[in-house]
């Protein structure tokens, strides 16, 4: 018998171009690289300069989504793009895509949209496979049992050329979660608690692997909410071992293995999962029954509390350090020490972001639309994080529901997740946002930020105070 | 990229936690396509009054730490985005190291990659440092890679962790880059030897 090992072990011990030793960090092989416009330019300047060409850009993938504006076609089908800046950006791309041969889902494109929404949904995302990209919200693709960590430009780099990685093996981390959600509480409660719970940086070195009942109950879309907030937490990535959910999920999509192919890859990666047995260097727990809809009060992701209870004191805090950093966040944030934040009014909602804007998040969000109104002051956009989710959200009816509600039914990308394209929040205001992050000016100078669920910032758009979504469930 | 031995110089202390790399650098300073010009956003919203003039009492806009090479910070530094405009900015400006009780890892990865020093103290030597930055911002410190020390104002020397391979490249000015590339047959053996499971090509 081999020794038991980790589902992250397995991954990490078939790329092995070449083991780590104490000289040299392991040559790590990439199967799929993602790149946008943002983060690349800079690596293929240095590829020009250095006369290299791109290793595989049959593994190579570019979309448009984060500097690119997300309003409404114009009459001729277009999104228009006004922002030079981001003209120029774009522009890059699409000339650095096509000198070296690298497909690209442009502006407009019928399979747009945010990088980590267009690898699975296009069955590009599978078990197994190392899946990287010039962001740190990566970690999503972890959810299909893929080692998928987000890289810096250098890096990219370094991936363009040799189509590898130079890595030091990081430690593994089980996150065991046992208990079944209660109603109105969801994947991306399970995630900010869990960092509310363990800290931005717990996960720092570590690889997460998700496990234990909730998560298995989970689909697919709830698991990539979960592995996309791993980095919140610290950890570059976070995986989930694929089951049948898994599978049922990748059968039929675009470069999905097909027929007997496909029969072939499902009993590969049934071989995936952790082996009895396995070691983790560290574990986490957190019980999904009794958790509540989260919320967060401060200017990290990592600063959330159950919706009905009070923000946190500073007398409250274990040491000076966290009571400094608690001042901090909430003389930004506006907010008082000891007062719930139920009842608290909300002047923008966000439903959108890597995280929260796959098809079932927007259903979730869309159940709150449902014959009532947008409250009046709030601004709501809703923003589908591709083409395709845009497609199948209006073939089944929703953006009528969010239209005909108030709400801004917009064009798939990033949008006010990061305060890079039009889509901001404006200084001193309020969001509930179903993005990633709450530090400050994240969402836009100035900008007051509130982490939760689809179902929490819907609950907001219609009562137009922060909500406990559920107290509006059927 | 120059080559790293020993960096003596001034230190600002930045006494806050979990500094995000949307701190360090705003997405909206993102949009360049080259390394160019970004320490004017370094820091932008906390070195700048909403009217646009210089914030007298952010540490870095201080008399005293004009000219300072080396910032040291708390734990947990450059967590967030994996935006390498995070360390081009903070070199941009001038510094050479950052010295903080922890780095999330995409930063600290991204630093060592353009010769950015990140260099991990004890929490208590941090705290010990804030102090006596508090007493007197205007003193130096050193930084010896080669030693993996820190030499601090007192005199005493802390030594610090970093990995063979990225302190080699430190000290020799040499990116990474190049051992990869010397490693092409090893990726095409690999490569012939291991089914491929998608081609985005079609």
């Amino acid at each position: 018998m081999s020794k038991p090992r980790t589902l992250f072990e397995k991954v990490w011990e078939a790329h092995l171009v070449r083991p780590e030793t104490p000289e040299t960090p392991a040559v790590l092989y990439i199967d799929l690289h993602l790149i946008h416009e943002v983060t690349s330019p800079q690596a293929f300047t240095e590829l020009r300069q250095r006369g290299l060409r791109v290793r595989r850009p049959d593994k190579t993938l570019g979309t448009m989504d984060h500097s690119t504006p997300t309003t409404p076609r114009n009459h001729l089908g277009i999104i228009p793009v006004i922002d030079p800046l981001a003209i120029s950006q774009l522009e890059q791309l699409r000339k650095n895509c096509a000198e070296f041969g690298i497909p690209l889902f442009e502006l407009g494109d019928e399979n747009q949209g945010i990088v980590h929404v267009i690898g699975p949904e296009q069955g590009l995302t599978q078990p197994g496979m190392t899946i990287v990209c010039g962001d740190s919200h990566t970690s999503t693709h972890g959810a299909f049992g893929a080692l998928a960590f987000g890289i810096g430009t250098s890096e990219v780099g370094h991936v363009l050329a040799t189509q590898c990685l130079l890595q030091r093996k990081p430690k593994t981390c089980a996150v065991r979660i046992e208990g079944r959600l209660g109603p109105g509480v969801t994947a991306k409660d399970i995630i900010l608690a869990l960092i509310a719970k363990y800290g931005v940086g717990g996960g720092t070195g570590y690889v997460f692997e998700y496990m234990g009942e909730a998560i298995r109950a989970l689909s697919m879309e709830e698991r990539m909410t979960i592995c996309n907030m791993s980095i919140e937490g610290g950890a570059r990535a976070g995986m989930v071992a694929p089951d049948d959910t898994t599978f049922e999920y990748i059968a039929g999509r675009p470069f999905a293995p097909k027929g007997a192919a496909f029969e072939a890859a499902v009993a590969r990666w049934r071989t995936l999962p952790t082996d009895e047995g396995a070691v983790f260097d560290h574990e986490l727990t957190l019980s999904a029954s009794e958790l509540k809809p989260m919320i967060t009060y401060g200017t990290n992701p990592g600063m959330g509390i159950p919706i009905d209870a009070p923000v946190p004191r500073p007398e409250d805090m274990p040491d000076a350090r966290s009571r400094a950093a608690l001042d901090k966040a909430l003389a930004y944030m506006g907010l008082e020490p000891g007062k719930p934040l139920l009842g608290h009014p909300v002047d923008v909602v966000f439903i959108g972001s890597c995280t929260n804007s796959r098809l079932s998040d927007l259903r979730q969000a869309a159940q709150f639309f449902r014959g009532r109104k947008v409250a009046p002051g709030v601004r709501v956009m809703v923003v589908p994080g591709s083409q395709q989710v845009k497609r199948a959200a209006e073939a089944e009816g929703l953006d009528r529901i969010f239209k005909e509600a108030g709400a801004e039914w917009r064009e798939a990308g990033c949008s006010a997740c990061l305060g890079m394209n039009d889509d901001k929040v404006p200084p001193g205001k309020y969001a509930v946002s179903t993005s990633n992050r709450n530090f400050e000016g994240r969402q836009g100078p100035g900008a007051r930020t509130m982490l939760a669920s689809p179902l929490t910032a819907a609950a907001a758009a219609v009562t137009g105070v922060v909500t406990d979504p559920r107290t509006l469930l059927n | 990229m120059e080559p790293i031995s020993i960096i003596t110089g001034k230190a600002v202390v930045l006494p806050v936690e979990n500094i995000d790399t949307d701190q360090i650098i705003p997405a909206r300073f993102l949009k360049v396509t080259d390394k160019s010009g970004l320490a004017a956003g370094l820091f932008e919203a906390w070195r700048y009054l909403p009217d646009g003039t210089p914030n007298p009492d952010f540490p870095l806009n201080r008399p005293a730490a004009a000219g300072a090479t080396i910032l040291i910070s708390g734990r947990n530094f450059g967590c967030g985005s994996s935006r390498e405009h995070a360390p081009w900015a903070l070199q941009d400006y001038g510094f050479r190291a950052v010295i903080a009780p922890s780095f999330a890892d995409i930063f600290r990865s991204n630093a060592l990659k353009i010769g950015l020093l990140p260099v991990t103290i004890e929490q208590t030597i941090y705290d010990e440092l804030v102090a006596m930055y508090a007493n007197d911002p205007q003193m130096a410190l050193t930084i010896d890679l080669a030693a993996q020390t820190v030499t601090l104002p007192d005199g005493r020397q802390v030594s610090f962790p970093i990995d063979a391979f990225s302190k080699y490249c430190l000290l020799h000015g040499v990116d990474q880059l190049g051992f990869l590339l010397n490693q092409a047959e090893a990726i095409a053996a690999y490569e012939a030897s291991h089914p491929q499971p998608v081609k985005t090509t079609g």
